[in-house]
């Protein structure tokens, strides 16, 4: 993911009420979004910010099947060729004996896959910092952050969203996709932010 | 909109089409397979086992049937005990299929007590007095299995599941009359509606949960036992039930009726579907790998009655791995896909599949312990279901026909028309 210092401009609402419409007179104006920070999960959100449909599921159906495979492959190599034992005069290859030892790990495989990839499309891992475009939105506001590229004048953009019913709006500069504790700035604490 | 539906001319003539097939598949039992006459004891081939075969025929389907329009009142009840709106857009469906409970309950009812009390000792081994005093085992059981106590608890509990599921109806019928509720009466219609419900779900779990499927259906291998069995029977029967719900679902919008239930609602049903297809999976799996694993003679007796064994494959061999594919293969791998779910051809497809899945696991079920290895899926048995699904589209068009599609002032109504998944 290549990274990079972007410019953004960043809108603050007060209510999801008004952040609906302007997040869709965003879009049909051709702005991009660069993400919505809500202090909580928004309903019909993602489909208003015109996001895809996730594929995580379609990873975590590979990540199941390969603990299926591992699992089958794992225990009649050991149980049929490398070691067989005679456990209560069962046959080696018995199937209905490895199948709850299939099914975790098959559970366990996509569980573990899929919260890694969900990590890693997320820009999450242990000492990434994120850069918080405003502290509040964790807190009771709603931050609408579009990305400016050469040709955006961020004059333009602030102006809209002030007419979309922006509270507060103001032009950052942060570093996108995985960095891992670079800053062009020091990072606040929370206390010490404006508008707290 | 006008909730009100009349039935297609289409409908009624499947309806009628398939009673008709039904009563003649069991005109043609009555006067071929002597269902009056008690099998020649140490008779052996085909003729014997027809009479024996035309009344283990009856018990699959009859209790298969009501077991499924049963399931479809848990469902009301255990979505009102967990507070879901979702399916209010389509309540009176799992109401209409509901209302065959007692009709259902009736036939089964006739038909369990013409076994019992006419000594089918073929089906039921338990009801011979003379063999139950020479076998250890079966006397060991008589306080569980014995005619008093299986007329009696029957009874009852088809009873009850009328009295509850007709209370449950008449909540939601009552609430069409007057109009939008306001807060306070929503709370006590809710709270009312919780109540029975949950009384319902008691009655449930004592029912269809533990005793019912162990006397009507288990008993046939009196004795064999499995404490898994009524739950198995149960996964079996509500994955049916919510499959049969989707299925007039799908039905009444094809007909351009119920406006609100949408996509939305379509790919819940699916889930549920696709998730008690699983948990059916799960407990088959769990009984079956138990009696594999301990391997004793008394327990594993069930399962070489129908797979065989290692030296010799049993009769139903073909049919109880067919079972397995159906309801646990298909499901799994055609509705896990987000767009099948939501796909209506699709479900509509799946239902259909899923409720024949699980008919062939109640026939692999009653088949082996009473007819042996001389089962037969001909028009017979095919006709005799025919009869049961005629009799369902039957009370559950008059039903539909005879209240609003819609329950327009329950409080949900509203979360279940924005419903999101």
């Amino acid at each position: 993911m290549a990274g990079g210092i972007k410019k953004f401009v960043v809108g603050c609402f007060s209510d999801e009420k008004v952040l609906f419409p302007a997040v869709k007179n965003v879009r049909r104006s051709g702005y991009k979004i660069h993400d919505v920070y809500t202090p909580f999960p928004v309903h019909g959100l993602d489909h208003a910010m015109g996001l895809r449909e996730t594929s995580l599921h379609t990873a975590g159906f590979i990540y199941g099947i390969t603990g299926t495979t591992t699992a089958l492959t794992g225990i009649s190599y050991i149980l049929v060729h490398d070691w067989p034992l005679n456990i209560g005069g069962k046959p080696h290859f018995s199937l209905p004996a490895w199948i709850p030892i299939t099914f975790e790990l098959t559970v366990l495989f996509a569980a573990v896959g899929m919260v890694l990839t969900f990590c890693y499309l997320c820009n999450l891992a242990p000492f990434v910092k994120k850069h918080h475009f405003h502290p509040r939105a964790t807190d009771d506001l709603f931050v609408m952050v579009i990305e400016c590229t050469d040709k955006t004048n961020d004059a333009e953009v602030q102006q809209f969203l002030q007419n979309a019913g922006a509270t507060e709006v103001n032009v950052q500069e942060a570093e996108t996709g995985w960095w891992i504790g670079r800053y062009h700035k020091e990072q606040k604490l929370y206390k010490e932010e404006k508008g707290y | 909109m006008n909730h009100q539906f009349e039935l297609p001319a289409n409908y009624k003539k499947w309806t009628y089409g398939l009673i008709g097939a039904g009563l003649l598949a069991l005109i043609w039992g009555i006067a071929f397979y002597h269902p009056f006459t008690a099998p020649v004891a140490g008779a052996e081939g085909e003729e014997a086992v027809n009479s024996t075969r035309f009344w283990a025929v009856l018990l699959q389907n009859s209790v298969f049937f009501l077991l499924v329009v049963n399931a479809a009142m848990f469902f009301i009840c255990v979505t009102t005990m967990a507070m879901a709106g979702w399916v209010i857009a389509f309540r009176r469906v799992s109401e209409a299929i509901s209302s065959m409970v007692p009709i259902l309950g009736i036939i089964t009812f006739g038909i369990l007590m013409a076994l019992v009390f006419g000594g089918r000792s073929d089906i039921y081994p338990w009801v011979d007095k003379a063999a139950v005093a020479k076998d250890h085992i079966l006397s060991g059981k008589s306080g569980f299995l014995n005619p008093k106590f299986f007329t009696i608890w029957s009874a009852i509990v088809i009873i009850l599941w009328y009295l509850l599921g007709k209370k449950m109806r008449s909540l939601s019928l009552k609430s069409d009359e007057n109009g939008p509720m306001d807060y306070e009466t929503g709370k006590k219609f809710i709270w009312d509606n919780t109540v029975y419900a949950s009384l319902f779900c008691v009655i449930f779990a004592l029912s269809v949960g533990s005793t019912i499927p162990w006397l009507w259906i288990m008993s046939i291998d009196a004795h064999w036992y499995s404490t898994m069995f009524s739950w198995y029977t149960f996964a079996s029967t509500f994955v049916s039930g919510v499959s049969l719900i989707a299925i007039f679902v799908i039905f009444l919008k094809n007909q351009g009726q119920l406006e609100y239930a949408t996509e939305e609602h379509l790919h819940d049903l699916g889930k549920f579907m696709f998730a008690f297809s699983i948990f059916w999976t799960y407990l088959w799996f769990s009984q079956y790998m138990l009696i594999w694993y301990s391997n004793q003679p008394e327990e594993t007796k069930y399962f070489v009655q129908r797979i065989g064994t290692a030296e010799k494959s049993g009769p139903y061999h073909v049919l109880f791995f067919v079972n397995l594919a159906i309801n646990f293969i298909c499901p799994l791998l055609i509705l896990m896909k987000k767009g099948v779910k939501r796909n209506w051809t699709m479900v509509t497809f799946m239902a259909v599949l899923i409720i024949f899945g699980q008919w062939i696991d109640f026939f692999q079920m009653v088949m082996p312990g009473t007819v042996h290895e001389h089962y037969h899926l001909y028009p017979f048995e095919f006709g005799v279901a025919c009869l049961f699904i005629g009799l369902i589209m039957w009370g559950v068009g008059k039903y539909l026909t005879k209240h609003s599609l819609l329950v327009k002032n329950h409080p949900f109504l509203k979360e279940s028309m924005i419903h999101h998944t």
